[in-house]
């Protein structure tokens, strides 16, 4: 049992594990942070990007005007924008069997791998996670097809010139890797592959191995994954949370007894308190509101939106922003906000049960219902006569680099009255802001990551009890930033295994059994005896049959009746066919015992002699040798085979057989 | 012999209060707690007596299974757990679960407040039985406790219809509840996995019909509705508020937008709204189609139809009325019935299956004079159509859920015995399976066989495996000898000699030698290669070796010679085995008594 770690982002993964015959990839993250070292696409043409300088080296040897652009500092590839894909190197990705998605952030890399390595297998989802991950790749092929570039950079990625160059360009690695996005065609060939799941479904897969999906409860639809045989099972924990936002509660009790537990996307902000971070929202999107001030919240289409959605439903009356347009613009906002309401199964039990009633479980409805949000394709359209301002504006992406957020910036940036609100924790709010600098707008980061904590799972781990755990390595010492801080790590003992982008572990299994079924007619041919209190036993003569991975064992059919010989003498002759070998023996010869019996059968005149190991029987009238020991009984006696089976057969009444 | 035992307390053999027993595995389901609409006594609700005389069922009963959300299905179940008493958990889907309190204070509303019954379940009875329901998912393996789980799949009857498979061990039961084999305009069609039940309880409504296609039957449809409008007439569609009713709206409301039609089309009840919105919020449980554009556009927010007045009834002019219930036995349905009744220009259209007894069933066998509570009766002059919009499965499609599901056995369930009887000899026939039919009170008893799960040890499967070589062979199919301890519950198969360590047993060894005398001048060499020679001609499929030490070895039995110096021609054989292969010794040493062959000599 191996896993190979394709993907080195502790929260965007992508593992291949190897599990008696099958090999199944569990999630397909798209480490989309390359990105950040990219420029911004602008929807509208923007003077300010398209005069920035081009970046020269200090002693001019290369010069890669046209390709790298510097902006405060900093510099960035005019390109369009690449991502970095999960490693296709480390194993012939078409022998995967599966893929196993657990939620919808971790599935952005599926048309990369089911498109072009000549995979031909299945992939697995909840209903939900499908629906949002099409609503994702449709937003981000369609961010990058409405702005094409013409420009395709490849130059910078030459080793010599991306030596020469700043960071981080200059530690990107794997850089002739990235790759632009993928077309809708692709994206549909795709999730064509997908079949739907339902939490606790069972699924089974060539009769090997069973998958089921259980709830995470960190977005709709996001599941942990229980692959398991008869005797063996792995969990796999991908972004869970314990928290009560929408989503229904995470399954834990299911995780229990787990022989290796693969454990991905915890927190990326351990020190940032969910709760804390959505006050902080709230209280600084009414305060700009209040000065006059805009507000950009750069978001996902999904998730976080819903709660912050909610959350404002409560605060707006409240914080007297009744009148305040609130604006969400992204190519899948209506389809997202729309299908948000109709999957009423994966959501937590106080949404589910709005349902009954029947109301739309969440609030936003209503906030649409009362023209409080609008919701836009994009800044083109209707949005641009129906704009009204101060207002608050939530659009993708949250990397900054594409998307309509793009335009905002470009048009709030200059103002310190205006706020942005980072809620997305995917990206440094740092980076992202890099390409726009100098800015004079307020920046508030208050990132909202809901999955686990170092605590949260550290109890739960202690609950659950896997007997190894597995995890990327960034989790088994503590941020690099805060050194100090032990307990943003996991310890535990056994210590985790940790991996990198590369790693290929060998999972510490031992398998010892499989299943096999014995078909009523043999099992009704099998004659148990108890051996100890509680313990039986009883020999099992069968014939196997192996077929899709399912063993069963069958009564041995008959030999067909052998025609009577006409050559009689010859039988004799003949070797006797083993049917069945002898049972094993087990026990010891009682003396005392043994002497009675031979009595009874005739038997007297016996000479016993004590050796250094037992006794030596001497049967002086048949002239036959009994050698009894503690561990073996030697029968010697000649030229009288009805008197050595006798002698046979009574040493066997008082032995075990197996 | 394990069995598994099927009573339906209601629907066996007939139609109305579904309710039928399984006993599998040690373990008591329910499935379904219908009402009989044909009656209003005590035979409207299934005989719970049955299961026990005197007390609460919760002890009899492992769980309840509610299949959809039709009364038929379900309208005994506040009765059966707050009056009879069950305490144990009840299993029905999300918009089942949404649906089915609004009909049963429907139903109770009518017999309670309208016909006046006392000793009838209360609003309040409705809300405590609800809160024991436990939501059900597609395909989801839900454990109701350690051995018995069961898994819904999707029906397609109604919104949230689903058939459901209960398991314990390797023993399972499928339970179909009603469902359509065809996709219909708001609903997906049935399907199910090959999951190979012991036995499939299957409904049989439409048990000897093949209807036609869909399409035919839409356009007669849109046909007599638009024909009856044209010569000034009203139509009176008589439906259940949520179902069937959706899917003539949907299909009128797109006739109308085509046809730019006029005429009002209004839809009684104020629960139509309601219904639309559950609709929409578990617009996941409908076809694919509507799922897909839902986004762009909702079908179920429809133009043309407006709620219905009571005072509409007596418009002048043509209009189209949806009202409920559907099988024209009480409430607003019927008293529309009642008043256009006379006029031949009207049309009461029929587009489901109507229970012996009601006006419905009446009207469409013809009858045209009804006696009428207070002995009034009521001549029919209006046009009464039957349209069979029911979304069950016909003839066809119950046989393709057969081949669908390949169960071991068939048991006919919701349907008439007639009908059953003709179905019955078809699967009989066409599959070679045992059909059963029981009548309500009824039990049909199912032997099932199931093999015994052992834990095989990986070490004795692979050396097994790698013996019996890729393929195996079928004329000489190999033997595999183990041991099966029994231990705690838990049975393992393991190699004898692994059994013997795991129960710290010794093992004993009992060995044999015998001396054989033998004749022969030549020198002892010569003797042994003689008898070397000898065995391998006997013994063509045993390993025969001639050791370097002067001895034979036969598979593991030792063959040494030896003579005294006295008597140099007499030889003697000294044969050792060990009791593994008695056989062989014991064949050996008589073997050799008649010494060797004239011909080695």
């Amino acid at each position: 049992m191996k896993l190979y770690c394709l993907s080195g982002h502790p929260t965007l993964p992508c593992n291949v594990l190897k599990f008696k015959t099958t090999t199944i990839m569990l999630d397909c993250g798209l480490d989309t942070t390359s990105v950040l070292n990219f420029l911004p696409l602008p929807l509208v043409h923007s003077p300010r990007l398209s005069k920035l300088p081009g970046w020269v080296s200090k002693d001019g040897s290369a010069n890669l005007e046209k390709e790298l652009k510097e902006c405060a500092g900093r510099v960035f590839v005019d390109s369009q924008p690449e991502f970095c894909l999960p490693e296709k190197e480390l194993l012939d990705l078409s022998t995967i069997d599966v893929i196993l998605i657990s939620n919808y952030h971790c599935m952005m890399a599926l048309p990369y791998i089911t498109e072009h390595t000549g995979f031909t297998g299945t992939v697995y989802a909840t209903e939900p996670t499908l629906t949002i991950g099409r609503l994702f790749m449709e937003e981000l092929v369609n961010f990058m097809e409405r702005v094409p570039k013409a420009q395709s950079a490849t130059c910078w990625k030459n080793k010599e010139m991306q030596r020469m160059l700043p960071g981080p360009l200059k530690d990107a690695i794997d850089v002739w890797a990235w790759k632009r996005s993928y077309s809708m065609q692709e994206v549909n060939s795709a999730l064509s592959k997908v079949q739907l799941v339902g939490y606790s479904q069972k699924v089974e897969l060539f009769g090997a191995v069973q998958v089921s999906p259980l709830s995470s409860g960190y977005s709709l639809g996001s599941s942990n994954w229980i692959i398991q045989s008869h005797h063996e099972k792995v969990s796999y924990v991908s972004g869970s949370s314990l928290l009560t936002t929408h989503p229904q509660p995470m399954d834990q009790s299911s995780l229990k007894n787990s022989d290796v537990l693969i454990l991905t996307g915890l927190t990326q902000m351990p020190t940032a308190n969910p709760d804390g971070m959505l006050g902080e929202f709230c209280s600084n999107l009414a305060m700009t509101i209040r000065a006059g001030g805009n507000v950009l919240v750069p978001c996902y289409s999904s998730g976080v939106i819903y709660d912050l959605l909610e959350c404002l439903y409560q605060f707006i009356e409240s914080a007297n922003l009744g009148t305040t347009p609130f604006y969400f613009i992204s190519p899948v906002a209506n389809s997202s906000l729309e299908f948000s309401q109709i999957f009423a199964e994966w959501l937590c039990h106080n949404k589910q049960s709005k349902v009954y009633l029947p109301e739309p479980p969440f609030p936003h409805a209503e906030l649409i219902q009362t023209n409080k949000l609008k919701h836009y394709p994009s800044i083109h359209g209707d949005f641009s006569s129906e704009f009204r301002q101060p207002c608050v504006v939530f659009t993708g992406h949250p990397s900054l680099r594409f998307g309509d957020v793009v335009h905002f910036m470009e048009l709030w940036g200059k103002s310190s009255i205006n706020t942005i609100i980072f809620t997305e924790p995917d990206f440094s709010y740092l980076d992202a802001l890099a390409p726009y600098q100098p800015l004079a707008m307020k920046c508030v980061y208050c990132p909202i990551d809901t999955r686990l904590n170092f605590h949260q799972v550290s109890k739960l781990l202690k609950e659950v009890q896997p007997l190894h755990v597995v995890c990327p390595e960034q989790y088994t010492q503590p941020p690099l930033t805060q050194s100090h801080r032990s307990d943003l790590m996991l310890e535990l003992q056994p210590p985790p295994m940790p991996y990198r982008r590369c790693s290929v572990l060998n999972l510490p299994f031992r398998r010892r059994y499989e299943r096999v079924y014995i078909l009523p007619e043999l099992a009704n041919s099998l004659v148990p005896s108890e051996i100890k209190p509680g313990v039986s036993l009883a020999t099992v003569s069968a014939v196997l049959h192996s077929k899709d991975n399912k063993h069963t064992l069958q009564s041995v059919p008959k030999p067909p009746p052998v025609a009577p010989s006409k050559k009689r003498k010859r039988v004799l002759e003949e070797p006797p066919a083993v049917l069945a070998p002898k049972p094993l023996l087990s026990g010891a010869v009682p003396l005392e015992a043994f002497l009675v019996t031979l009595q009874k059968h005739g038997i007297t005149e016996v000479k016993v002699e004590e050796t250094a190991d037992g006794h030596i029987l001497h049967l002086q009238a048949e002239d036959t040798l009994i050698q009894l020991e503690e561990d073996g009984t030697h029968i010697v006696c000649d030229n009288n085979e009805p008197l050595r089976t006798t002698l046979r057969d009574l040493v066997l009444r008082f032995l075990q057989k197996l | 012999m394990p069995e598994i035992k099927v009573t339906p307390l209601g629907a066996g053999q007939d139609v109305g209060r579904s309710c039928i027993l399984v006993s599998i595995g040690g373990k008591n389901i329910m499935l379904d707690c219908g009402m009989h609409m044909g009656y209003n006594d005590d035979r409207r609700f299934p005989d719970f007596s049955y299961i026990t005389q005197s007390g609460r069922l919760t002890e009899f009963l492992d769980c309840v299974i509610i299949s959809h959300f039709h009364l038929d299905h379900c309208g005994a179940l506040p009765f059966m757990s707050e009056m009879v008493g069950y305490d144990g958990p009840i299993y029905m889907t999300h918009p089942t679960k949404a649906i089915c309190p609004i009909l049963l204070e429907d139903f109770r509303k009518i017999t309670v407040d309208k016909k006046g019954e006392t000793n009838f379940f209360t609003s309040q009875m409705i809300k405590d039985c609800m809160k024991k329901v436990v939501p059900l998912n597609l395909h989801q393996t839900v454990q109701v406790d350690d051995e018995l789980e069961i898994k819904a799949y999707y029906a397609g009857h109604v919104l949230g219809a689903a058939m459901v498979q209960i398991k314990v061990g390797s023993e399972s039961v499928v339970y179909t509840g009603d469902y359509n084999m065809t996709p219909d305009r708001h609903l997906g069609a049935a399907w199910m996995d090959k999951c190979r039940p012991d036995v499939l309880i299957s409904e049989s409504t439409y048990a000897t019909t093949i209807r036609d296609s869909k399409r035919c039957r839409e356009r007669d449809f849109l046909k007599k509705v638009h024909e009856s409008i044209e010569r000034g007439g009203k139509v009176l569609i008589p439906v259940f508020a949520l179902g069937r009713a959706q899917e003539l709206c949907i299909l009128l409301e797109t006739f109308w937008e085509r046809m730019n039609l006029k005429a009002p089309i209004y839809f009684s009840t104020g629960l139509t709204e309601k219904a639309n919105h559950y609709y929409k919020l578990f617009i996941t449980w409908t076809n694919q189609k509507i799922r897909k554009t839902f986004v762009q556009r909702n079908m179920f927010e429809f133009k043309h139809i407006k709620a219905f007045d009571r005072s509409y009834a007596d418009n002048p002019g043509p209009m189209v009325v949806f009202a409920t219930p559907g099988m024209l036995h009480a409430g607003q349905s019927l008293q529309i019935f009642k008043k256009w009744a006379g006029n031949e220009k009207n049309m009461v259209i029929m587009p489901g299956y109507c229970v012996q007894g009601t006006i419905g069933h009446k009207i469409l066998n013809g009858q045209r004079k009804l006696e009428m509570e207070g002995r009034s009766t009521l001549e029919v002059k209006l046009q009464v159509e039957y349209m069979s919009f029911s979304a069950h499965a016909d003839a066809k499609g119950i046989m393709q859920l057969i081949r669908m599901a390949e169960p071991r056995s068939v048991l006919l369930v919701h349907g008439e015995a007639v009908k059953m009887e003709f179905l019955k000899g078809k699967i009989e026939q066409e599959f070679s399976i045992d059909c059963h039919m029981p009548a309500n009170g009824e039990t049909a008893t199912v032997l099932t066989n199931p093999s015994v799960p052992v834990d095989i040890s990986l070490k004795l499967l692979k050396r097994e495996m790698a013996l019996g070589g890729p393929l195996p062979d079928p004329k000489k199919p190999r033997t595999m000898h183990g041991t099966l301890i029994m231990k705690d519950n838990s049975l393992k198969l393991v190699s004898s000699e692994q059994a013997l360590k795991e129960l710290g047993l010794n093992e004993h060894q009992l060995r044999f030698t015998c001396r054989v005398q033998l004749q022969d001048q030549k020198p002892e060499p010569e003797t042994l290669s003689r008898v070397y020679t000898h065995l391998r001609s006997v013994l063509k499929g045993s390993s025969v070796q001639l050791l370097p030490d002067g001895t034979v070895m036969v598979e593991s039995i030792l063959i040494k010679v030896s003579s005294s110096p006295e008597d140099p021609d007499t030889k003697t054989l000294l044969l050792s085995w060990s009791y593994q292969d008695e056989d062989l010794g014991s064949f050996l040493s008589s073997l050799l008594k008649k010494g060797l062959p004239a011909a080695l000599c």
